[in-house]
């Protein structure tokens, strides 16, 4: 691990100043904020990280869940991924969220990671990991790695030919589901970000993960409140039972009267390099009867896209059935 | 004829015991050291270069020494160290707190799992120096050999370890899943301990020294 400074801010602002004069909020930043430090101190330990300044935000007042007076959910920053899913309110009205959250890592990992952490949690993307290894996300302009190499468990939606690393949350594609909003501060003040716009594509800057700039904090995210009658699920499919990362997943909230789709919300998981909303599926489901044929038109519309490589290809196929198999679940009588 | 023994036998480690008077500890640091160079030939460089790297990283002796106290066990520790430094190698190395074990240094194998505040962490994972007012037990605070936490007495009684590097870090999961929304199945208890790798095995015998504590605990409940 390079050496670094520790900075301990006693408030917002300390923190903001203390990284707003670096060059860049993405890969390669000088400072980084640090809460859980389950992503970060690993990446400094493998040296992908190397800030020279360490900013402790542990010990800011970011750790509320409560309810907004629209029936919505504010969720601080620095709320644990276990006491996230565990909240009663977010069990009630957010499953898919509790689900998504209780479906990664181990229990003791849940206790560290935060909320705004999981955000920015990095690819797992193994060429990205190994500083020996060429990475454009990592190192730009060094090729990459995995596009003619081991790519098993990487994306096959939003990949472009300098990068093809899976955003690897699962707590991100509940998110994208429940159309959660973003909010930052900044040098320049406080904006809010619907987290569609949140993370970016790799395109010819796959160093660039987030639209945060120098300086900017996430101080909370918010859910709007469930739609009326809406049911929601995570189905997550991967190599092993428990403590993997998804090969593919899929974020359902569906709303159904008469038999009928009246509402849907589909994301995916595993397959794209940012968490992955799929408007193509929600169409096919809209206005339609819950039935498994409409479903498998979705799942046919959501990978109409895909560019699979060389050692993935079964991934279009699992995601299909694994979207399919999520609206069947969600869409059971209860 | 010069003996040569001083200057050529040395073993790879620096240590100011003799050979043959070796801990258990320098013991493993030795073997570890002797199989990664029965490894460096030729083909395999890259690995050699970056084992080189991650030594120079984990020095903990440096001129940027920050103080940190620490309440570990019910007790208050201070110490000067590098900022770099993990909880698990401060509670091992500078309060000498081993029952804490360095299994994958990564957070994929739970070996050095403790709690703070209650909630089982990963202390491999996590910066000494974050834990400024946090109340940290390792296993040397869960229980002694002479007061078993009956969690240790559990895993005793049900044989549920091998070679035992993992069963500490086991062990501290385990007390902290009593307190935690575990159904009582065992394959809900398997879910909530797949951060603990136990590479011998042990398993089934873990997940028994765990039910039969729950089992206990309903009993004297109801009881």
């Amino acid at each position: 691990m390079k050496a670094f400074q520790l900075m301990r801010p006693k408030d917002s602002a300390e923190a903001i100043a203390a990284t707003a004069k670096t060059k860049t909020a993405q890969q390669g930043a000088e400072s980084r904020f640090i809460a859980g430090g389950t992503t970060l101190i690993d990446l400094m330990k493998l040296r992908v990280e190397q800030p020279q300044n360490l900013v402790d935000l542990n010990r800011l007042p970011l750790d509320k869940i409560e309810m907004l007076s629209d029936g919505g959910l504010t969720i601080g920053a620095l709320v644990r991924n276990s006491d996230l899913a565990h909240h009663p309110l977010v069990r009630k009205n957010h499953a898919v969220l509790s689900e998504a959250i209780l479906s990664g890592a181990t229990v003791q990992i849940r206790n560290m990671a935060t909320t705004s952490g999981n955000l920015l949690q990095r690819t797992r993307c193994m060429y990205f990991r190994d500083s020996a290894m060429p990475c454009n996300k990592r190192d730009p302009g060094s090729g990459c790695g995995a596009i003619n190499g081991a790519n098993r468990g990487l994306a096959i939606l939003g990949t472009s030919e300098h990068c093809i690393a899976t955003n690897p949350s699962d707590m991100n594609v509940a998110m994208v589901a429940l159309e959660a909003t973003i909010h930052v501060r900044g040098p320049k003040g406080e904006r809010s970000i619907p987290i569609a716009d949140f993370h970016v594509l790799p395109g010819n800057t796959p160093q660039r993960e987030t639209v945060l700039e120098p300086g900017d904090l996430i101080t909370h995210v918010t859910l709007p409140p469930p739609a009326p009658g809406a049911r929601s699920l995570y189905l997550k499919l991967r190599d092993r039972a428990s403590y993997e990362f998804a090969l593919a997943s899929a974020a359902v909230v569906v709303t159904i009267a008469d038999g009928k789709v009246t509402r849907a919300r589909v994301a995916l998981g595993g397959v794209g390099t940012k968490p992955w909303r799929s408007p193509e599926a929600e169409q096919e489901l809209t206005g339609q009867s819950a039935t498994e044929a409409v479903f498998r038109k979705a799942a046919q519309a959501a990978l109409r896209d895909a560019k699979p490589q060389r050692q993935n290809g079964f991934k279009v196929e699992l995601a299909k059935r694994c979207l399919v198999h999520a609206l069947k679940l969600v869409t059971q009588p209860a | 004829m010069p003996d040569r023994s001083e200057s050529n036998e040395k073993p790879a480690m620096d240590s100011r015991l003799e050979f043959g008077q070796s801990t258990r500890r320098t013991f493993l640091s030795r073997l570890g050291i002797a199989s990664l160079l029965a490894t460096t030939g030729p083909g395999v460089t890259t690995w050699a270069q970056r084992s080189e790297k991650v030594v120079q990283g984990l020095a903990t002796e440096s001129k940027d020494a920050i103080p940190v106290s620490l309440r570990v066990n019910g007790k208050d520790y201070s110490v000067q160290i590098d900022p770099r430094t993990t909880l698990l190698d401060c509670l091992r190395e500078h309060l000498h707190l081993t029952g804490s074990k360095k299994g994958c240094d990564h957070g994929q194998c739970g070996a050095c799992t403790v709690h703070i505040n209650g909630r089982r962490q990963l202390s491999c994972l996590s910066l000494a120096a974050l834990h400024e007012g946090d109340e940290i037990t390792t296993i040397e605070g869960l229980g002694q050999p002479e007061k078993m936490h009956p969690m240790q007495a559990a895993f005793v009684t049900c044989d549920a370890y091998q070679c035992g590097y993992c069963t500490s870090g086991q062990i501290m999961s385990a007390v902290a899943l009593l307190k935690e929304p575990c159904g009582p199945e065992d394959a809900e208890v398997q879910e909530f301990m797949s951060g603990n790798i136990c590479r011998c095995g042990a398993y089934q015998n873990i997940v028994a020294a765990i039910q039969s504590v729950r089992k206990g605990a309903e009993a004297q409940k109801t009881g």
